[in-house]
């Protein structure tokens, strides 16, 4: 099995800031990779350094066969086989959930209205939602918001999917369904790279745990891990979270 | 009132060149405000361009046309030319010097709109792949046009109102035809009043006009009644 | 004059632009004036202020200043008047001005939040010292930047007093223009005297909309006309 994502010796700064440090991890194909640490850690710049929402001063990132480190590297195809949500769902107040869907097949892929059409109602099956199809954002909570959120992500049929911090904004009521919908995308086969603070979570669907600090990867292994941290910081850590 | 008695027969029996007048205002503005709005919106997006070069020469555009009076820029448009050797006809003379005008007051209005959309919507849209014209039009120029449609009303009724001053090169527009009037019929006074209120019924009938083209534009205001 | 463009018609432009920057602070003041008491009225309780404040502001901001300007013009020579230019161009601009900045300061008292009104009144203030004492001061605040926006437009419009025969600059540069047939150069002169005017005031008032952080609440409804 190959690496659909891969980061060697990733160095960023903001100014005077070292975000990342020397940043390695392989992400293979159907893995679900889950990276903790505390707020300042890197793990979102991280994250964001992949679909290269941010550009890196020194290493390499691979994904898909695409040099995103490269320069000349095709941002519009890179970006076809990644798909990301965010923490604050980002959708677009004015258009209706359909059009938030079929907005990137329709222009980015140049699908027929017919197969965008297609598509939406069937991400949106997935993500439980189809009865909102002609909904404004603003008439869906926020839980729902997030989970179309991840339909208009999946209508991209993306190759490896990104979610940064997707829970943080919810209410604790919230989270649970859209942390279902990600767990049937995990069974489901997807490789995915998850930023997250759920803990409980993480143990339950991630075949691999990055343990950020400091910018590094700090620690790295199964989610057994969680249970037994091998550094004083990820014992701090996960005894502060849990 | 001094022995004098207003008198507006003879002045309303000159109807037909009212009519003509307000329609000619009518396709002025009509004219400046779509070119001028297209203009604007263009400049816009060019004054938060990373080309320092262009959006340097957008800004100042925008600043040279805010901080002098639209006469001046008729007369440099139609005297000014014609003295240069571009001889232009006094309606295309006003239309250029409308659509310079309202583009600046757009520019600045529609920068502010899209300023407004939120950076994380433009990064949602570029990770759907979708090239830098199409993230502009889909999800920034339309939420900006929407958030800033009421000033744009405003602008374009102010637009159309000043366009009475390019009667001053000859256009034979509403105010021009009032002067006619006065001229003919003596009845000076007579002859601003009821121009005056053809202007405030044109004024009532754009901003309808374009309350009507919102409504059709914005589809989520007309469903949910909401603003941006 | 005649001949080539000299330093004495450079003078006589200057002496128009002193007489524009009169006549902008006369319409400034004027116009202020009775902006002010337009915007008491448009917020007031009492339906006898509110009514006709609001139908002045609805005619005028309805009607091009070229219009206004011929109606004082011919209205006070009708009344059997006959004053110089610049009453009938001071009283127009008075009467513009006065809607605009009316409207203008009515969106300011109105954007003082609703609970500053309500503490006022729990200190047993009443109405007018809630006003005075609360919220005008905080109004003014937010006032201040598209006021001195307002200036701006106030200068730009007195161009206007020019068709009436007022010799303000458009008016100076256009006698100019009659006596050496240089339109290009006299009129691109004038505009360079307006921008000279107009820019420092807009550079303020941009400033002045940053520094209090008014950005967020910015009414772009507050435009003005584009002349």
């Amino acid at each position: 099995m190959s690496a659909v994502v891969s980061l060697e010796d990733v160095h960023k700064s903001f100014g005077a800031l070292k975000v990342l440090n020397g940043v390695s991890f392989d992400v293979r194909k159907g893995q679900v990779v889950a990276i903790i640490g505390r707020s300042g850690s890197g793990k979102s710049t991280a994250l964001r350094c992949i679909n290269r929402l941010e550009t890196i001063d020194h290493g390499r990132i691979e994904v898909c066969g695409h040099v995103v480190s490269d320069e000349r590297v095709d941002l519009n195809r890179l970006r076809r086989d990644i798909g990301i949500v965010f923490q604050s769902y980002n959708l677009f107040p004015h258009l209706t959930v359909e059009e938030n869907i079929s907005l990137g097949p329709r222009h980015a892929k140049g699908m027929p209205l017919a197969e965008a059409r297609r598509i939406t109602t069937e991400v949106l099956s997935r993500v439980g939602l189809l009865d909102k199809l002609h909904a404004y954002p603003e008439q869906l909570s926020g839980g729902q918001q997030q989970r179309v959120a991840i339909a208009r992500s999946l209508a991209m049929s993306p190759q490896v999917m990104l979610f940064d911090e997707v829970t943080s904004a919810l209410d604790p009521h919230l989270t649970g369904e859209v942390l279902r919908v990600i767990e049937q995308l995990a069974a489901g086969g997807m490789t995915m790279i998850l930023v997250t603070h759920e803990m409980a979570f993480a143990r339950k669907v991630a075949d691999v745990v990055i343990y950020m600090h400091e910018g590094r990867v700090w620690e790295t292994g199964a989610a057994a891990l969680l249970s037994s941290p091998a550094t004083s910081e990820l014992q701090q850590f996960v005894g502060v979270t849990l | 009132m001094m022995g004098y008695k207003l008198e507006f027969a003879d002045v309303l029996a000159q109807w037909p060149l009212f009519v003509q007048g307000a329609w000619m205002t009518i396709q002025l503005s009509a004219l400046a405000v779509v070119l001028g709005f297209t203009i604007g919106t263009l400049c816009a997006i060019g004054r938060r361009s990373r080309y320092r070069l262009l959006s340097f020469a957008c800004g100042t555009y925008v600043e040279a046309v805010r901080n002098t009076p639209l006469l001046i820029q008729i007369f440099i448009v139609f005297f000014g030319l014609s003295s240069a050797g571009f001889k232009i006809p006094a309606f295309a003379a006003a239309l250029v010097a409308l659509v310079l005008n309202v583009g600046a007051y757009t520019c600045e209005i529609m920068r502010a709109g899209m300023d407004a959309v939120h950076k994380g919507q433009i990064e949602a849209a570029e990770c759907l792949g979708l090239r830098r014209a199409q993230v502009y039009w889909h999800v920034i120029l339309r939420p900006a046009m929407e958030k800033v449609d009421p000033a744009l009303t405003s602008q374009f009724v102010l637009l159309m109102l000043a366009s009475s001053i390019t009667s001053q090169i000859g256009v034979e527009e509403l105010t021009a035809v009032a002067n006619r009037v006065q001229s003919d019929t003596y009845r000076s006074f007579e002859s601003f009043i009821v121009v005056a209120v053809i202007y405030i019924v044109l004024s009532w009938m754009m901003r309808g006009g374009l309350w009507a083209i919102g409504q059709v534009v914005f589809t989520r205001r007309r469903k949910l009644g909401t603003l941006a | 004059m005649g001949g080539a463009f000299n330093v004495n018609h450079f003078n006589f432009m200057l002496t128009g632009a002193v007489w524009t920057v009169g006549l902008s602070l006369i319409a400034f003041a004027g116009g202020g004036l009775l902006g002010f008491a337009i915007a008491l009225a448009r917020v007031s309780r009492n339906r006898l202020l509110r009514w006709p404040a609001t139908v002045y502001v609805q005619l005028v901001q309805g009607t091009p200043l070229l219009i206004v300007m011929f109606l004082c013009y011919f209205g006070l020579a009708m009344l059997g008047l006959n004053l110089p230019a610049i009453v009938a161009a001071g009283l127009s601009m008075t009467i513009y001005v006065g809607a605009y900045a009316g409207e203008i300061w009515r969106g300011c008292i109105q954007s003082v939040p609703r609970t500053q009104w309500e503490a006022a009144e729990c200190l047993a203030l009443r109405r007018w010292q809630r006003m005075r004492l609360v919220i005008l001061p905080q109004a003014a605040r937010i006032a201040t930047p598209p006021t001195v926006g307002l200036m701006v437009q106030v200068v730009k419009n007195t161009s206007l007093a020019s068709i009436v025969g007022f010799v303000e600059l458009t008016r100076a540069g256009q006698l100019v223009n009659n006596s050496i047939v240089a339109p290009l150069l006299v009129y691109m002169l004038v505009a360079g005297i307006y921008f000279a005017l107009c820019f420092p005031l807009s550079w303020w008032s941009r400033k002045l909309e940053v520094r209090l952080n008014f950005a967020h609440r910015r009414q772009p409804d507050l435009a003005f006309a584009p002349a």
